[in-house]
């Protein structure tokens, strides 16, 4: 596994080769038994019928006309794709030019201000979720689609923030001020010296907000009404009132929802590198010179 | 930064500032505003003094054991979550081609969701699933498996899905160190373990300590698994499924802010407790800048 060119492992004690050989067993344990927890959803969603056995009777996609049907999953859909873009692009709009200023100034109160933009993450969603979703409820926001953007926002700009902040400081601010000796104003400099450079950067947190916002559950389950429920909502209360519904049909909603989530993280993973995410490294060294 | 401070002093108002307003207002609208409003509804009770809820809460016996139920269930979670993912991103911190194909594997359960997740491993581990079949076919152990339904369901799946968000962060942390380090360490003799506790973790301490934290918010506010996996009556009964309680099914909206309060108050002593710890090992900028 190590694949390292450099020539580090030359002693190659037994130790080392156990330590190798258990987290080669350990990761492959971890892979394996998560590939058979998948596998047995896909296959419980295509079964006839499954009891006991290794494989089902027989195979069927009805649990899935099915499913579209009864949880009426276009609408679901509609109504994720909805609440996810909103969020993405709103919490771009506020997130990276606040970002800029954290980046690059330094002004009393910074801390406080990069306080306000941690708590968020740090304090779990259901803590301010309820609080949140009272005073939602009293301004009756909740129960629409925009209490649900709104909710979701909470987490995504800060989210947004502080993965743009490193992107941006590792931007030379002498571009900056070479555009300013052109003439560019704070406009321009932004669009055109600015966005291109953090493009990958603005990809990559658009990339996982919208990741992240597709699987959160608390914040959209508190304050989401019945036509503004996402798939993740959707699905929880397809499972919770089980007892009605066909368990495979569940599955068969289940392994959508993976498919979305799915399709959307290989897209991420072709733009960014995730080792990417908070800082880059140099991968030549400068030469002395 | 005392070179900026003059800079700050001569312009009266730089308008830079601006930029950062959106964000703030939106942060103070709709973050703090709940919050405050929160806790000052959870000192206005339906009934009783202004201490009600937290008296309720504290004497009532399936409300203050959550608190150790949550605990038990997120610290070992973010321990393993995070111990595993730092010795497998360690070992994969120099770019070779293993190191985007594993990631991506490894990264694929972030994309299953809880309800996926638990499904699967009520099928997997259930009674007739495939562990149990292959467990009977190689007679290694023939008895029912326990791992749905209690304390460990809700770990198992704690791991699966916090696992490769932990791996991913620890990944981008390590790679961001300059491998110039390591390799001046090596030229003057140091193994790669010797690179690893003194190069390494050290300048790792403040993206293990924020990464820390971030995993146990995560496993910490477990509600779907720890419904749909555990058993919410009994052993993990967490807080969240108490608030939630309170908010969704007796309507105390009061009570539910005192318990989310409560909640938020444990959760920060952790993290406290966590950030205070990392200073003790490192002072320093992460990616050593232009040193």
């Amino acid at each position: 596994m190590g694949g390292t060119a450099k020539p580090m492992n030359t002693a190659g004690s037994w130790f080392d080769r156990a330590w190798r050989g258990l987290l080669l067993g350990t990761m492959t344990l971890f892979v394996v038994n998560i590939g058979l927890i998948i596998a047995a959803v896909a296959t419980s969603s295509f079964a006839r019928r499954w009891l006991g056995t290794w494989l089902p009777d027989g195979w069927t996609t009805t649990w899935y006309t099915e499913a579209w049907r009864e949880f009426q999953l276009g609408s679901i859909l509609w109504v994720t794709v909805e609440v996810v873009f909103a969020v993405v692009l709103l919490a771009l709009l506020i997130g990276v030019p606040a970002a800029y200023t954290l980046a690059r100034r330094d002004f009393p109160g910074k801390r406080l201000l990069l306080l306000l933009f941690l708590l968020p993450l740090m304090v779990p969603p259901i803590t301010y979720g309820i609080p949140m979703a009272t005073v939602l409820y009293k301004v009756q926001l909740a129960g629409t689609i925009y209490g649900v953007i709104l909710a979701n926002l909470v987490p995504a700009a800060p989210f947004v923030i502080l993965v743009m902040t490193p992107f941006i400081e590792q931007i030379d601010p002498n571009l900056e001020s070479a555009a300013r000796v052109f003439g560019a104003s704070t406009a321009r400099m932004f669009w055109h010296v600015l966005v291109p450079l953090l493009a990958p950067g603005i990809l990559a947190a658009s990339l996982l907000v919208l990741v992240r916002t597709i699987a959160l559950f608390e914040l959209t389950f508190l304050t989401a009404g019945s036509d503004s429920q996402t798939l993740v909502v959707a699905l929880y209360y397809a499972v919770f009132a089980a007892g009605v519904r066909a368990p495979q049909s569940v599955d068969a909603m289940a392994m959508v929802y993976m498919l979305v989530t799915l399709t959307w993280l290989l897209i991420a993973l072709r733009f960014v590198n995730p080792t990417q995410l908070v800082s880059r490294v140099k991968e030549h060294p400068q030469p002395a010179t | 930064m005392t070179t900026a401070t003059p800079a700050v002093a001569r312009a009266p108002f730089d308008r830079a500032l601006l930029l950062v307003m959106p964000a703030a207002a939106f942060m103070l609208l709709l973050f703090i505003y709940p919050f405050i409003y929160g806790l000052l509804l959870s000192f206005n009770p339906k009934n009783g003094g202004a201490l009600a809820n937290y008296t309720h809460f504290f004497t009532t016996d399936n409300l203050w054991p959550t608190i150790w139920t949550t605990l038990k269930l997120a610290l070992p979670a973010t321990l393993i979550n995070v111990g595993l993912a730092l010795p497998i991103a360690y070992k994969m911190r120099n770019k070779s081609r293993y190191q985007r194909w594993v990631t991506t594997i490894l990264v694929v359960p972030i994309t299953l969701g809880t309800v996926l997740i638990a499904e699967g491993m009520l099928i997997y581990f259930g009674p007739k699933g495939w562990l149990s079949q292959f467990l009977q076919l190689i007679h290694l152990y023939t008895g029912p498996i326990r791992l749905t339904h209690n304390f460990w369901g809700v770990l198992i799946s704690l791991v699966i899905s916090g696992f490769p968000f932990a791996f991913l962060l620890i990944l981008s942390y390590i790679t961001g160190i300059d491998p110039v380090l390591a390799r001046a360490a090596s030229t003057l003799g140091a193994d790669p373990k010797a690179q690893f506790r003194h190069i390494y973790l050290p300048l790792l301490a403040p993206g293990l300590a924020m990464c820390f934290c971030l995993a146990f918010v995560q496993a910490y506010s477990v509600f779907p698994s720890a419904v749909l996996l555990g058993s919410p009556a009994g052993p993990t009964r967490v807080i969240s499924i108490a608030a939630y309680e309170a908010a969704f099914e007796q309507y105390d909206y009061s009570l539910a802010s005192a318990i989310a309060m409560i909640m938020g108050f444990v959760q920060l002593i952790i993290v406290a407790a966590v950030l205070g710890l990392r200073n003790l090992w490192y002072r320093g900028p992460v990616s050593g800048g232009k040193g």
